[in-house]
């Protein structure tokens, strides 16, 4: 009957879309940073998105099988390479987080982020269905995630650390574990908080009373969130216009496009960009979240959400970041913020979920439309 | 373990499901609440605080300047400009943006053919200097110069040619301490006033003088500038700009051709011309010289001309029409003479001058050792007898005298435009118990009426008594013209002693008297006036037996000095006037006293004429003080640099010299030095010998 060919129909035209319009303007707002110039950032980061797109494409076509059956090598190889990073880093004396290949500078903390998400998820596949209230259920999946969340948080990258301690716990909530784990986990926390603080040497104390009131410190620590909420707060509801930002273009902002690429954004698009944009990500993980409860098998719903919660974290992070709600950890704006690795980690959640929404679509497609 | 599952649940694929399905709700749920939250936060930010925040943006953006605004003029009692501004090409080192100084320094010297001293105080200045704020490193280019720099500027990093005003005397010299100068601010008035104007580069203060009296409404209102910035200070777009809003004329009643006439008239002698007008007390002229330039002050005096002006005999530095105390001489004559008209003595009554007088156990000589013989008061004016004076005021007793010379403004405080004058002392009896709990003699009496011992005056107030001997009232002196003042109060004389008086100040001229050498030039026109001499020193009794030296013979220092007061016409007085030559000695007769005030008055009836002369007489004397300065100047540096085992320096190798000369520091300038304490008193000097 269609006259449209399957393929063309299958093709996932409208997440494309979706993530084509988050990166176009994107660009855009790269190219305001420059002070008005394709280079050096708006033309690389395009070229990184249409490979990327391709990369993540590919990867639709890939079988969730091989995903779930490499899930576990794969998180043995980030792991050691963890391991290897700190290694160097402890030979070379400081502080190191990627391996240098000669072609490229591997970051392997960032690729760990989808990976701890399908690995714990195919943990919980595995795991027979009676033992989801064990305590089985439960230790493998705190040392999956501990092992290389240590590992990280020694680098350190509290930021990324986190990204992978919430992945994980993510898809444990998934799992099915007892809701009441969860909810004791966060309560003996939230007493811990103030016990821990009166550990804290004074300058570490100092720097969390400046991340409550950057204010206090306008041109130390606090600079940052200051110049940022500057940004934010000029732009208005309109914005200052298109390349008209002062913040950024007298480079008051610092790091204007990398993590804090969206203050660039809201200087000069105003609320109504920042909400527009927001809008756009909630669209995302909307399709994320759907395509996961629409999938029946266990490992692939998991990863889909999973992996949509990652990239949440991304924009959660980044966005509570710049708006002074979170301390300055150094997560990237997805899409929005110059740089590769961060794009690559994303991109490798989408294609993911697009693989598991394909393979969901030729299980239920046809009985749909019979 | 089974404590912590207490009831297990049966799970089933099925029941997983539904909880997987329920759970991812809840996720997609709190995504979607946070996003809302963020949009929330987003809003209050960009909403709500929007003000706070565009505010600050701004301020980021946005760096104030302000533009110093234009002094007001100080301008003479015909509207010729005393002080002004011109527009100037300067330039001036940023040294922050400075990435080799001494490079910099090295080829500014070069192009701009600085002077060693100066580029001693543009390193200096560059040192002490923190940051943004522009240290000067040349002004009054011309507009060779300032190009020069100009299309230099890419290998000049730092170095900031500009174009502003600068002030400007055209009198150089001789209106120095009369006007004062200015200069920047300094850090306590600053701290006093907190006004960022005082921080502004380019922006001065007045600092003496009038320029520091009338500062407030010479200083206009400042312009802005209003400019973007990065973050790193970099300027990207002037936004606007408000034009200053220059400061207000002051109208004097200094004459300037007059003030400018008496500065040079004053010859090589370190002396005082004051002038006033007898109608109403202005000031015509108040000239002390030598004097620093005030241009040159302004600018930011180098160390090298500062150090030769502080030691210069001839005190430069000191505005001697103010702070200079002069022992008056025989100057208080016609005063003391009034005095005794009024204590009833009669003028023709005749005192016989045999040469000398003993008083007490001390023998007081005339100046005249042969003595003039029988004198009445108009010929023991003309000749200046002394011994006339000391058995007269014997007969009167100090008291009287003191209160006329209170009357004609000895020892009296002038409300003026200055930061500090010193007003002299008129002893009398009670004065002497306070001060120094003696009584009073007859010998102090008999000092007091020849103007020596503690009696002294400055020569204001020398000018002041000539004015109002001239016209019987108490007038005031006044710097401002067409101020309010009240009708003076007149002196207590009557007309008819007035006359007396009068005449025989004219004796004294043109009688055959003291004074000759004061004879106007000025057909129909006849100067009144006494001639005075001061001693500074002791007499020693070897001298008064084996004869007083000529003061020719003396050091500089322990020469007399010279002293002139009169007014012109002596009929109907118009003008009074007083001169006084420190260390003068009136050794050169047309550099002396009588002399300078003759010529000076003849100036206000003969303008021209006047100045014949004076540029006849300057040939002799090395041409016009700015000339004369120059050379001095140029000798001393050429002293300095032999002192310091160097040769002359050449002018091409100038800035290879300063880079020497620069290792010993010299102090750092200072002001002028503090002008002495407005004290009652100063110490009597040490001679109470006779006066000639």
């Amino acid at each position: 009957m269609s006259v449209v060919p399957k393929a063309l129909t299958e093709f996932p035209w409208r997440i494309l879309g979706l993530l084509l319009a988050i990166a176009g303007f994107g660009t855009i707002v790269l190219y305001s940073a420059a002070n008005g110039h394709i280079f050096p950032w708006a033309v690389n980061q395009s070229v990184r998105f249409v490979i990327f797109s391709a990369m993540a494409l590919a990867l639709s076509r890939v079988p969730i099988e091989i995903f779930a059956r490499f899930a576990f090598p794969a998180y043995g190889a980030v792991l050691a390479a963890l391991f290897l990073v700190e290694l160097i880093g402890g030979v070379a004396g400081g502080s190191q987080r990627w391996i240098n290949l000669g072609f490229m500078q591997l970051q392997p903390s960032e690729f760990m982020k989808p990976i701890i998400v399908l690995t714990v998820a195919r943990f919980y596949a595995m795991l027979p269905v009676g033992e989801i209230r064990r305590w089985n259920a439960v230790w493998p999946a705190l040392v999956l995630i501990g092992v290389p969340w240590a590992l990280v948080l020694i680098q350190p990258d509290l930021g990324t650390a986190t990204m992978i301690a919430a992945g994980g716990v993510t898809v444990m909530f998934l799992a099915g574990l007892p809701l009441r784990l969860f909810v004791g986990t966060g309560l003996a926390g939230c007493a811990i908080i103030p016990i821990a603080f009166s550990f804290l040497h004074d300058y570490q104390k100092n720097r969390v009373l400046i991340f409550l009131d950057p204010e206090s410190d306008p041109l130390g620590a606090g600079y940052h969130i200051s110049q940022s909420k500057i940004a934010i707060g000029s732009g208005g509801l309109w914005g200052k216009g298109f390349l008209n930002g002062t913040q950024s273009h007298l480079d008051y902002l610092p790091e204007g496009h990398t993590d804090f690429v969206f203050a660039t954004m809201a200087e000069e698009w105003g609320l109504l960009g920042g909400t527009l944009l927001i809008l756009a990500f909630m669209l995302l993980f909307r399709w994320g979240i759907r395509v996961a409860m629409r999938t029946q098998d266990k490992f692939a719903r998991m990863a889909a959400a999973g992996l949509t919660t990652t990239i949440f974290f991304y924009v959660a992070i980044n966005l509570m970041m710049v708006m002074g709600l979170a301390p300055v950890v150094g997560i990237p704006l997805p899409f929005m913020s110059y740089g590769g690795s961060s794009m690559l980690t994303v991109m490798l959640c989408v294609g993911i979920i697009m693989a598991i929404d394909r393979a969901g679509k030729r299980q239920s497609g046809p009985r749909n439309w019979a | 373990m089974k404590f912590l599952f207490p009831k297990r649940k049966i799970v089933t694929e099925a029941t997983q499901s539904f909880t997987f399905s329920r759970r991812a709700m809840v996720v997609g749920g709190l995504q979607g609440a946070i996003g809302a939250v963020l949009v929330g936060r987003m809003a209050w930010i960009s909403i709500v605080q929007n003000e706070k925040y565009s505010l600050l943006s701004e301020s980021n953006r946005v760096n104030l300047t302000l533009i110093p605004p234009r002094r007001g003029w100080i301008i003479d009692r015909n509207g010729r400009p005393l002080a002004n501004n011109r527009t100037d090409f300067r330039v001036d080192l940023i040294p922050q943006r400075v990435i080799d100084p001494e490079g910099t320094i090295t080829r500014l010297a070069q192009l701009l053919k600085l002077e060693p001293d100066e580029v001693d105080r543009i390193r200096e200045d560059l040192e002490k200097s923190a940051g943004f704020r522009p240290v000067q490193v040349a002004d009054k280019l011309t507009y060779d110069q300032y190009a020069a720099i100009s299309v230099r500027l890419p290998d000049l990093p730092g170095v900031a040619p500009s174009q502003g005003f600068s002030r400007y005397y055209p009198a150089g010299a001789t209106v120095g301490h009369l006007l004062g100068y200015v200069g920047p601010a300094t850090a306590e008035d600053y701290k006093a006033r907190k006004d960022p104007l005082l921080i502004t580069p380019g922006f001065k203060v007045g600092k003496d003088g009038l320029e520091k009296a009338f500062d407030r409404p010479l200083t206009g209102k400042p312009g802005a500038k209003r400019v973007e910035v990065t973050a790193r200070g970099k300027i990207m777009q002037e936004l606007t700009t408000r034009q200053d809003t220059p400061g207000r004329s002051i109208k004097l009643t200094i004459d300037a051709g007059l003030q400018e006439y008496a500065g040079r008239r004053l010859a090589t002698q370190s002396g005082s011309v004051v002038v006033i007008d007898c109608h109403n007390g202005d000031v015509l002229a108040l000239a002390s010289m030598p004097s620093f330039d005030p241009n040159s002050f302004s600018d930011g005096i180098s160390h090298l001309e500062y150090e030769m002006l502080s030691k210069d005999d001839h005190v430069p530095l000191r505005n001697k029409t103010l702070q200079g105390l002069y022992p008056p001489g025989s100057t208080v004559k016609p005063m003391v003479a009034l005095a005794l008209l009024e204590a009833g003595i009669s003028p023709a009554e005749t005192v016989s001058c045999g040469g000398a007088i003993r008083v007490g156990n001390t023998l007081f000589h005339c100046h005249k050792r042969r003595g003039h013989g029988p004198l009445n008061m108009r010929g023991a004016i003309a000749q200046s007898c002394d011994i006339y004076f000391y058995q007269m005021a014997q007969r009167i007793g100090m008291d009287r005298i003191a209160s006329m010379a209170h009357r004609v403004g000895m020892g009296q405080k002038f409300d003026l435009p200055f930061p500090s004058q010193s007003y002299g002392t008129v002893p009398d009896p009670a004065w002497k118990e306070r001060k120094y709990n003696q009584k009073w003699q007859v010998y102090d009496t008999v000092n007091a009426t020849i103007g020596q011992g503690y009696m002294l005056i400055n020569p204001l107030q020398m000018a002041v008594m000539a004015a109002r001997l001239a016209t019987g009232k108490q007038l005031m002196p006044n710097f401002i013209f067409g101020a309010p003042r009240a009708e003076p109060a007149p002196v207590g004389s009557t007309e008819e002693h007035l006359v007396v008086i009068r005449d025989a100040m004219n004796a004294v001229v043109n009688g055959g008297g003291t004074g000759g050498a004061a004879r106007s030039s000025i057909p129909g026109v006849m100067i009144a006036g006494k001639t005075g001499t001061a001693q500074v020193r002791r007499i020693t009794m070897a001298e008064r037996a084996g004869g007083v030296r000529g003061n020719a013979g003396l050091p500089f220092k322990l020469r007399d000095h010279a002293l002139f007061q009169g007014f012109a016409p002596f009929d109907n007085p118009r003008y009074a006037i007083a001169c006084i030559i420190e260390h003068g000695g009136h050794t050169i007769r047309n550099e002396d006293a009588p002399m300078i005030a003759s010529d000076t008055l003849s100036y206000l009836f003969d303008p021209a004429k006047a100045m014949e002369k004076l540029e006849t007489l300057e040939k002799g004397w090395g041409g016009p003080p700015a000339e004369r300065q120059a050379r001095q100047m140029a000798a001393f540096r050429l002293a300095k640099a032999i002192e310091k085992g160097e040769v002359a320096p050449p002018a091409d190798n100038a800035a290879d010299n300063a880079a020497n000369a620069s290792a010993p520091a010299p102090p750092a300038p200072a002001p002028p030095p503090p002008s002495p304490a407005e004290e009652e008193d100063v110490p009597p000097p040490a001679n109470r010998a006779s006066a000639p």
